[in-house]
């Protein structure tokens, strides 16, 4: 495993560096002097010659680019023009609402999507497949901000049941039970992508039913409910785990909208309004945050792929 | 001629809610197409007296906080979301089409190119067209290219594996061995086998281009405010749903509407392509 691993982090170091200069040189292709863009247009002349200095902006791209990464390493990753603060203060100001408001996301992802995936596959061609599948596809057709509109008007203004924006901290006043403003954003979050995973389990467990070692362990006389427990689903599950590294980007992308919507103080909403503000560091910053992130989250879940595959650890 | 017919419409026949998706986007493609005349008021004409009144005989889906009717709005906003789709596709086959195929044919260069589009796929879709939006400008031709990236890089993934496929294939082999340039191969030989799985690639890109332009609109970071596009009629009337819930009814009743057709036909022309789906249809039919 830990050669394995070795091999993998290994792999993974271009991949870095290539998405890492993908978002070092966003700020160069912005219009205008990077400076201004990073600084803004109130900057004094002697920001502008200590920044000019600090990025070697006389230097070629690649030395500006080692200086930029020497930078990130040490946690540098510039100061917001806006907050006039550091840019990793400002996002991991907004990170405990944008992890609990995923966290909360994927909770719904799996308790809903995978067994009723499950179902639909068990009974494939019924009415209940039939009704599954095409409830999957319309609420993977269904944009989440107007979903979201929808559950505010019907459980915040209509019913009273839900607050409709904001959220307070759960480490503020309220304790846990704050936890109630992300249900209805959580919820119009994982609509479309737990119909996503429906669709998935479905699919993995049909191609999973038709191979031999199902037909030879139904032909043994074990019963229809164990052999999909024991050897369908376990097998199409692995279908699923290498699809959370890219659920995991499909909610990044709706929480930008969905944050917006419920007006939640998380990452998402940070970057919509940090490029109404032209506070072009912050977008930078987060762009680098979720990447890595993103690139972590896969070589975790295909850590847990190999964990979870003998097949794959064999070869 | 006429089996080709039947060949495409069969799983359009065969399962009535594909037939359903097909017939709704015959209905929004008139609608973008017939606008002026089947919109009874101009979409951008305000109205004072009338604002947000409910629907009713002089306005079917009632009016905005302008009193601009949300009927003609509605069917205007077909256009543009015709448009993106379109664009979109046009991009992400335009680009993605070459760049996948080269990345097959030639290894070392395939090497470079996927690795570049294995990066920019670790990019959030939205995400990554919002840094496209805040490089380019906001308007409609940059909402389309930024959008059309992001699927580009997905377009080329499947290029690229189908063109390794057929790389093998013995009728490749053979023409290579009769010395047919690359250009041939290319022409001859690999563009006619992506049409199929391209042509369900662009029904899937169509449909979630609605979505991704739609979120883009609804931001403020899509088509200008002045053009009637469904996302921005969300994006204006959003306070006012309590009041008006109808304005958030029709614009996001005919994005879910077109996205979910667009899967439906998706699906439908999978199962008819892919053999190993025409199977499962077969088989599925018969129980």
């Amino acid at each position: 495993m830990l050669t394995y691993l070795a091999k993998r982090l290994t792999a993974l170091l271009p991949t870095l560096l290539i998405a890492s200069f993908i978002v070092f040189i966003f700020i160069h292709l912005i219009p205008g002097d990077p400076i201004y863009v990073l600084l803004g247009d109130q900057a004094t002349p002697e920001q502008v010659e200590a920044l000019r200095r600090e990025m070697g902006l006389d230097q070629p791209i690649l030395v500006q680019y080692a200086l930029w990464l020497g930078r990130v390493v040490q946690g540098d990753l510039g100061t917001s023009i806006f907050f006039d603060a550091p840019v990793l203060s400002v996002i991991l100001d907004g990170a405990e609402t944008s992890v609990l408001l995923a966290s909360i996301t994927m909770v719904w992802i799996v308790v809903f999507g995978v067994p009723i995936g499950i179902i639909s596959a068990t009974r494939q061609g019924t009415w209940v497949d039939q009704l599954f599948s095409g409830g999957a596809m319309f609420f993977a057709s269904v944009p989440t901000f107007w979903l979201g509109l929808y559950l505010i008007l019907v459980f915040a203004a209509g019913l009273g049941w839900m607050p409709s924006s904001g959220y307070p901290s759960i480490f503020e006043e309220g304790g846990l039970a704050n936890l109630r403003y992300l249900v209805l954003p959580s919820l119009a979050l994982a609509a479309p992508n737990a119909a996503l995973i429906v669709r998935l389990t479905r699919a993995s467990m049909l191609d999973v039913a038709r191979e031999d070692y199902v037909r030879t362990a139904l032909a043994k006389g074990i019963s229809p409910n164990r052999v999909v427990l024991k050897h369908v689903f376990r097998n199409a599950l692995l279908a699923v785990v290498s699809a959370f590294g890219f659920t995991f980007v499909a909610l990044v992308s709706e929480a930008v909208v969905t944050e917006t919507v419920f007006s939640l103080p998380g990452i998402g909403r940070l970057v919509v309004q940090s490029i109404l503000r032209r506070d072009y560091p912050v977008i930078q910053g987060v762009m680098l945050v979720i990447v890595m992130l993103y690139l972590c989250i896969n070589l975790l879940v295909d850590l847990a792929y190999r964990w979870l595959d003998p097949r794959v650890r064999l070869t | 001629m006429r089996s080709t017919l039947v060949f495409w419409l069969k799983p359009f026949l065969a399962r009535r809610i594909s037939l359903f998706g097909l017939c709704v986007l015959a209905v929004i493609v008139l609608a973008a197409l017939l606008a002026p005349w089947i919109a009874p008021y101009d979409p951008l004409s305000y109205d004072p007296i009338a604002r947000l009144s409910p629907p009713g005989p002089e306005h079917l889906f009632g009016t905005d906080h302008y009193g601009r009717d949300t009927f003609s709005r509605v069917v205007y906003g077909a256009r543009l979301a015709l448009l993106i789709g379109l664009g979109v596709v046009g991009v992400a086959l335009t680009f993605g089409v070459p760049i996948g195929i080269v990345s097959a044919l030639f290894p070392r260069v395939g090497l470079v190119l996927m690795r570049g589009v294995d990066v920019l796929m670790a990019f959030p879709a939205l995400l990554l067209a919002l840094g496209l939006i805040v490089i380019l400008g906001r308007g409609i031709e940059n909402a389309i290219l930024a959008v059309g990236v992001v699927y580009l890089t997905t377009t080329v993934r499947i290029v690229y594996g189908v063109s390794l496929k057929l790389r093998e294939e013995v009728f490749v082999e053979a023409a290579v061995s009769l010395g047919a340039g690359a250009l041939r191969i290319i022409f001859r030989h690999i563009l006619p086998n992506l049409v199929s799985p391209l042509l369900v690639q662009a029904s899937f890109v169509f449909a979630f281009a609605q979505l991704q332009a739609a979120s883009l609109d609804f931001l403020g970071l899509g088509a200008p405010p002045e053009i009637p596009s469904w996302g921005n009629a969300l994006s204006e009337s959003r306070i006012y749903i309590t009041r008006a819930p109808w304005l958030l009814i029709f614009p996001g009743m005919m994005i879910v509407l077109t996205a979910f057709s667009l899967n439906l036909v998706g699906d439908a022309l999978r199962d008819r392509l892919d053999p190993r789906f025409r199977d499962t249809f077969a088989s599925g039919k018969k129980g």
